[in-house]
């Protein structure tokens, strides 16, 4: 079937393609990958189903603005190592966006072929052509600029520092990544567990700034380890990047919550994930399997802790406050945590954990309706007065949200945060220190990869024209 | 290379003094900050308490107990061998005024806890009294360096062979009858002898700071393991602490939560050492004869 040649129709008669995944059953017992990715065919087949629509609204759909038309083309083509980089003119991580964008939301739901057909599946195909080049070892090192003779910091490795990094130390300046844990890659290597993003790609992603010429430096907390004003002044940077993410763990403020056997979902996932407490005694830090585990929230967090509860041999209940279609999780990630035996919980809310010696033993709820529309524009979780139940479970796991950790922030006098304790900045990602720049979690709150990536772009270009003495992109000169 | 071990030697019955090249840590550390390091590629993190650091050489020192698996693995590693990992300095450091008598009390590792607290209380022209506790005599470590800073140390121990026979709590009451005003006190060590000496302060209103010791992992505030019940706050001990008022902690909730993986700890013990003689571990504190509790 040669690409040039289908109809318009023919493309939409193509079915969306399904990636072959590892069966529920035996996945929920394991930590490897769930789904194998597209076949070299499938994904051919898959980027004909692209009608090449003038108008792009994929395009716009996405928020860093991936060349995704063009990437689509070169996979019905064949020329898989080309279509990867054409992603990456735009996006450093096409591994790892692949597997954990919303695409459902972004890119796909724009596609003009979503509501009739179900949109292309960009996330698949991009998933593939990295995947791709990575496996056959066509990762190309691009030409770098000559050197500026500009030293940048970025303080922490998570996706937004590395795309700074990524995109600075190519336009020539020297790059140094200073992060807080012992192994770099934020989020993506603590909080996404190995079954949904394997460490060996964010390892990969990592090494790849290395060959770029990036340096990273591990178990560097700056604010503690170092000031910000040491990196100026004795370690001689010409800027500094702030990336430290929302790394502040909520709790409910309930009774019991202080108990043995209830975790953040920032603790039980970094236990698991960076740690590697699935493998304990192997690796020593202990993560004890429960029984029956109570996950409470309804994010990708939330998922992730009860998938990764349910390897380790629990019963695993989700406890959310509002109903099924509010889920703020990944649809993709819902679906998986169902076909694998997890329970929801919806419209309930935790009011007090009850224990026995210090150690959690059940879950009060209260039964919640929906009530009127909030600030979000979510119609509003409100408690049927008197519906209390409980829930027996030996350990408790809290998804409910991150705020900003203040470690670095409250170091900096003359950084201006918001009442959340976020950092405030211009649309250039420009802070109130002059040549501090910021972005991801840390100014946004809790969001996602793909937009502290795009945050950590629009910094890079403007630190970029800053150190080169231009215009700053978006006045009138640039 | 950070992390390279320059000295790794019994100083009693097992504890440890480990001195680690830490240039960055060093420049930086102040009294009651701590680190935490990883003894290996499958290991922990595991906090331990600065005990003192010399810029101009790039070193620090911390005094170990062993304890479990993390530790018997530190005690295995030689001189130019180096840990897995090292960051530091953690936690607030602790408030150093002038108060006018201050009183440092120690037991197991803390004898090499309270030195930089020694010299820092003293720089600001306090008179220090060090209380150091042990099981026995020959038990205590670090008095030397301690008696250089402090106007004057008291050792107590559980049977009596030296000093004062008791505990921490037992010699502050002897400092009392003595007439001696303490305007503040501070103790570093096992839980148990935290918590007794708070008690023993409370009555006349000394106030006491304890550095908690709480489970942890990654010490920046990330993760909440560490959390802490305080005058009915829960706090996190490696970024709101690790020094809290010792009569507002909730001990109960501190005790419960540092036995929260007894048994993963028994067992991993266990996994380790089985091809040793599958000694199983006392879970009480070695150094001073606490039971396990
Ligand atoms: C469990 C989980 C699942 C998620 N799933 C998805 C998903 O499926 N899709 C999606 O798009 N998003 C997901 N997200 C959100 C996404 O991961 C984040 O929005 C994104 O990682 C934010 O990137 P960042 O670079 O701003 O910060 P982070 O990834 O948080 O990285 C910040 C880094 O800075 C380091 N740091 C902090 N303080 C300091 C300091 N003082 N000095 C040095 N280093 C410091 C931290 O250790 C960390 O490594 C998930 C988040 C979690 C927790
Ligand atoms: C801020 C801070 C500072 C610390 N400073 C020191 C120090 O300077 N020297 C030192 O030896 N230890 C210190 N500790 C305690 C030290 O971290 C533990 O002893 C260590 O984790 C034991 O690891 P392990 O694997 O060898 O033993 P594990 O197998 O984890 O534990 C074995 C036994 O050790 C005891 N134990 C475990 N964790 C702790 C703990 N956090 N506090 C007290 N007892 C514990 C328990 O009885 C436990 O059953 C500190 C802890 C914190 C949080
Ligand atoms: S150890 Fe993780 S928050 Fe304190």
């Amino acid at each position: 079937m040669g690409g040039k040649t289908l109809t318009a129709k023919e493309r939409m008669a193509i079915p969306r393609a399904k990636m072959p995944e590892q069966n529920p059953a035996a996945r929920a017992a394991n930590f490897e990958e769930v789904p194998f990715g597209l076949t070299a065919e499938q994904a051919m087949l898959e980027a004909q189903r692209c009608i090449s629509c003038r108008n792009m609204p994929c395009v716009a759909g996405c928020p860093v603005g991936v060349h995704i038309p063009e990437f689509i083309a070169l996979v019905a083509e064949g020329k898989f190592a080309e279509a990867a980089r054409e992603i990456k003119e735009t996006n450093v991580l096409p591994a790892v966006c692949g597997r954990v964008c919303p695409q459902e939301i972004q890119c796909e739901e724009a596609c003009t072929l979503w509501k009739r057909f179900g949109g292309v599946s960009i996330g698949a195909l991009e998933r593939f052509v990295a995947d791709y080049e990575r496996n056959n070892n066509l990762v190309k090192i691009p030409k770098k600029d000559s050197s500026t003779g500009k030293k940048v910091a970025v303080i922490g490795s998570g996706p937004s520092g590395l795309t700074v990094a990524g995109d600075l130390v190519l336009k020539g300046h020297e790059v140094t990544v200073y992060e807080a844990l012992h192994e770099a890659g934020g989020v993506l290597i603590y909080g996404i567990p190995e079954f949904r993003l394997p460490k060996e790609i964010v390892k990969a992603e990592v090494g790849y700034m290395e060959s770029l010429g990036v340096k990273f430096v591990m178990n560097v907390v700056v604010g503690l380890t170092m000031t910000i004003d040491e990196l100026f002044d004795e370690l001689g940077y010409d800027a500094v990047y702030i990336g430290v993410g929302a790394g502040l763990p909520r709790f409910m403020r309930i009774d019991g919550e202080d108990m043995n056997g209830v975790f953040s979902a920032n603790e039980y996932l970094t236990r698991s994930n960076l740690m590697k407490g699935y493998l304990f005694p192997e690796y020593d830090s202990p993560l004890p399997p429960g029984r029956r585990v109570c996950v409470v929230g309804g994010g990708n967090v939330a998922m992730d802790s009860a998938r990764t509860a349910k390897r380790l041999g629990a019963d695993v209940t989700i406890v959310y406050r509002r109903a099924r279609e509010q889920l703020p999780a990944r649809s993709a990630e819902v679906h998986h945590a169902e076909e694998e035996g997890i329970e929801f919980k919806l419209l309930s809310n935790p009011v007090r954990l009850f224990g026995e010696n210090g150690r959690v033993t059940g879950m009060e709820c209260i039964r919640m309706e929906l009530g009127e529309p909030d600030d979000s524009g979510r119609r509003r979780p409100i408690p049927i007065e008197g519906a209390f139940f409980k829930i027996e479970c030996d350990q408790v796991i809290m998804a409910i949200g991150s705020g900003a950790n203040p470690v670095l922030t409250k170091t900096m006098k003359d950084l201006e945060l918001n009442r959340w304790g976020y950092i405030e900045v211009d649309e250039n990602n420009r802070t109130s220190m002059p040549m501090v720049w910021a972005g991801g979690d840390i100014v946004t709150g809790a969001a996602t990869v793909i937009l502290a990536m795009g945050a950590g772009r629009i910094a890079a270009n403007s630190m970029h024209a800053e150190l080169m003495g231009l215009p700053q992109p978006g006045t009138e000169e640039s | 290379m950070k992390g390279t071990i320059v000295i790794n030697e019994q100083v009693v019955p097992n504890v440890r003094r480990l001195v680690l090249e830490a240039p960055a840590i060093a420049r930086h550390a102040k009294p009651g900050q701590f680190v935490i390091l990883i003894p290996d590629a499958e290991g922990e993190r595991i906090p331990f308490t600065l005990s003192d650091w010399d810029a101009s050489e790039g070193t620090i020192t911390i005094f170990y107990l062993e304890a479990g698996v993390s530790t018997m693995k530190l005690s295995r590693l030689k001189p130019g061998e180096a840990v897995y990992t090292l960051v530091g300095p953690l936690g607030k450091p602790t408030e150093i005024e002038k108060v006018g008598t201050v009183l440092l009390g120690g037991g197991c590792y803390g004898l090499g806890g309270i030195y930089p607290l020694a010299r820092a209380f003293k720089e600001q022209g306090n008179k220090v009294i060090a209380l150091l506790e042990a099981r026995t005599s020959y038990l205590i470590y670090n008095e030397d360096k301690i008696g250089e800073e402090a106007d004057e140390v008291i050792i107590a121990t559980a049977d009596g062979s030296r000093g004062v026979r008791g505990h921490v709590w037992e010699a502050i009451k002897i400092l009392e009858e003595r007439g001696e005003k303490i305007d503040h006190a501070h103790f570093v060590g096992c839980t148990y002898m935290m918590m007794t000496s708070s008690r023993a302060t409370e009555p006349a209103g000394i106030p006491t700071i304890v550095s908690l010791n709480s489970l942890m992992v990654d010490g920046t505030g990330m993760c909440g393991c560490c959390r802490v019940l305080v005058g009915g706050e829960t706090k996190f001990a490696c970024v709101d602490g690790p020094d809290f008022n010792g009569h507002l902690v909730d001990w109960d909730n501190v005790f419960a939560r540092a036995g929260a993986y007894v048994g993963e700890e028994n067992l991993a013990y266990q996994f380790h050492q089985s091809r040793a003689d599958g000694a199983i571990k006392d879970d009480g504190c070695k150094n001073c004869g606490k039971e396990a509790i």
